[in-house]
């Protein structure tokens, strides 16, 4: 269970530019559920990504995993039970260094990155296995730099780094909106068969309605740091995207938009 | 005169390894280095002074540097001052720690022995003593850079690489990314020492100032050998710093052989570096363009 208790989050607080996102906002997340996230620029999706990745400082409230408060703890610290994947394809991998680099590192997560070689040799075949069925070609690429790739490929890189190693949560932050519809489609069909395969709980932010209604098995909608809709089960999945367009037009006709 | 360029090339391609680790590796431009090299120096000429075998008091100049590395880490990574003036913070610091490890701002190393200048190099056969300097430089310079390019295929050098390519991996794969950053100062700074210690054991002297300029004579270095061995895929990063630095000193060279006085020195050390700057900076643009 993923607990958001009572968290109050205030930007620039102290100035006259002083917001106030979240004022005792509450949100719990069963163990490995599918949680989509829609809601306008602003309505503090990814705030909440980043105050449950520890990114961001909260400044009243508790965020607590499985009973154990976890509000105080680096965020580097957090990443050893989660997986991020950003909207940037670029932010999820090393530019300059190779495609079996990259996957030798994230391969190491969870263990010391000591004095010994970086690339271990007997895994290099399980890598070729792991790229080989996504069809982009990468498994013949491991000795290229991965600045060379396009977005869709860095950001299935970038999935299957953030999914490689034992975790309980994955986080995707808009991680289909750079891509062109077609890579779009199959990065969340990746992205949909890695949680289902390792029961992941995760929390996928997106712009893509579609995927909100077609993925997941529960969905939350946000506005003004409020959840303004949350349907799980069975409603979720009587839920079209002509009732979420309509919710988000009557939002956007009470801000005067 | 090709010697001495091939021995100082050296020794400052020595300072060139670690700057290529913060400058292009971790992208972190530390000023640390003009008084980390003049560290070294100190380090080396008062234990040298004291009795202890010159190459031992390498090692020490190297554990010196860290150090210092680890002040201007700690300064940028814990206190959150920005990179740049972390530098300028240790850099002014040191300078003081400098005169009091040396005692005064001039230390000659004339009278006693010295890693270049010992029982075992005056019982060398007349036909290789001459060499013999550029040699053990060599041996020097070679060795550091075996061990930083093992070290850059390490799991601890994977994460330097990440830490400077894009810091938000190393977070998300758990680690502290701050610590990497700090292990990076570290390590350059003990580099930059050691090629101070060497340099005072081959000028025999320390002097306070031999640190002015060390960042742009490193940085020229390093932008010299990657931009003109750009192409050479096969070549390593490492070697293209200490073969820029090979070239850098040269270039010196024959402008102070053309006439320029020396004591223009640093003068023609900016302006050098200046023009190095500008030109591999339109070589990019062109790139881009082409692209």
């Amino acid at each position: 269970m993923l607990e958001f208790d009572a968290i109050t989050k205030i930007y620039n607080p102290g100035t006259v530019h002083e917001t106030s996102l979240f004022h005792d906002f509450n949100l719990r997340i069963e163990d490995h559920s599918f949680v989509t996230v829609v809601g306008s620029n602003g309505s503090g999706k990814t705030s909440m990504l980043n105050i449950l990745c520890g990114t961001i400082p909260v400044e009243a409230g508790t965020i607590r995993i499985g009973g154990e408060d976890i509000t105080k703890v680096k965020e580097f610290r957090r990443y050893r039970r989660m997986g991020r994947v950003y909207q940037d394809p670029a932010k999820g991998t090393c530019p300059t260094m190779t495609i079996l680099e990259n996957l030798a590192m994230a391969d190491n997560k969870g263990r010391p990155f000591g004095l010994t070689r970086g690339t271990n040799r007997a895994r290099i075949q399980a890598y070729r296995d792991m790229l080989a069925p996504l069809g982009l070609g990468l498994e013949d690429k491991l000795g290229v730099p991965v600045g060379n790739l396009s977005g869709g490929q860095r950001q299935t890189l970038a999935l299957l780094m953030a999914t490689m190693t034992p975790i309980d949560f994955l986080i995707l932050d808009e991680h289909t909106a750079a891509l062109d519809p077609k890579t779009a489609e199959i990065v969340m069909e990746l992205t949909d068969r890695i949680v289902r395969e390792k029961h992941l709980t995760t929390l996928m932010v997106t712009h893509n309605l579609r995927h909100a209604v077609q993925y997941g098995d529960r969905l939350l909608m946000m506005h003004q740091g409020q959840i303004v809709l949350d349907k799980g089960g069975e409603e979720k999945k009587h839920t079209q995207v002509e009732d979420l367009l309509s919710l988000f037009n009557a939002i956007s006709v009470e801000c005067g938009n | 005169m090709i010697l001495s360029i091939l021995e100082q090339g050296l020794i400052y391609g020595i300072l060139a390894l670690g700057l290529l680790i913060t400058y292009r590796i971790l992208d972190f431009p530390d000023l640390t280095v003009d008084s980390s090299f003049p560290l070294g120096a100190a380090v080396s000429a008062v234990l040298t002074l004291q009795g202890m075998p010159p190459w031992l008091t390498l090692l020490c100049a190297l554990l010196a540097g860290s150090l210092a590395g680890l002040v201007t880490g700690l300064i940028h990574v814990k206190c959150h001052v920005r990179d740049l003036l972390s530098g300028i913070i240790t850099m002014t610091g040191l300078y003081s720690i400098n005169l009091n490890i040396a005692g005064k701002a001039n230390l000659p190393l004339f009278s006693g022995e010295t890693l270049f200048r010992n029982g075992f190099t005056k019982s060398l056969p007349p036909w290789i003593a001459p060499y013999a300097t550029a040699l053990t430089i060599l041996l020097i310079a070679l060795a550091a850079k075996l061990l930083l390019d093992w070290f850059l295929k390490t799991k601890a050098g994977y994460l330097l690489r990440a830490a400077g390519d894009n810091a938000a991996v190393v977070t998300t794969l758990a680690r502290d990314q701050g610590m990497v950053k700090i292990m990076g100062l570290m390590i350059a700074n003990a580099l930059v020492a050691l090629a101070g210690a060497v340099m005072c054991q081959q000028q025999r002297f320390f002097d306070i100032s031999m640190g002015t300029g060390t960042m742009v004579i490193g940085l020229a270095s390093v932008i010299i050998g990657t931009n003109l061995f750009r192409r050479a895929s096969f070549m390593k990063s490492t070697t293209m710093a200490i073969l820029g630095s090979i070239l850098y000193k040269a270039c010196v060279s024959i402008a102070i052989s053309l006439g320029l006085e020396a004591t223009n020195m640093k003068l023609i050390t900016a302006v050098l570096f200046l023009l190095i700057l500008v030109m591999s900076q339109a070589k990019r643009k062109k790139v881009r363009i082409h692209a």
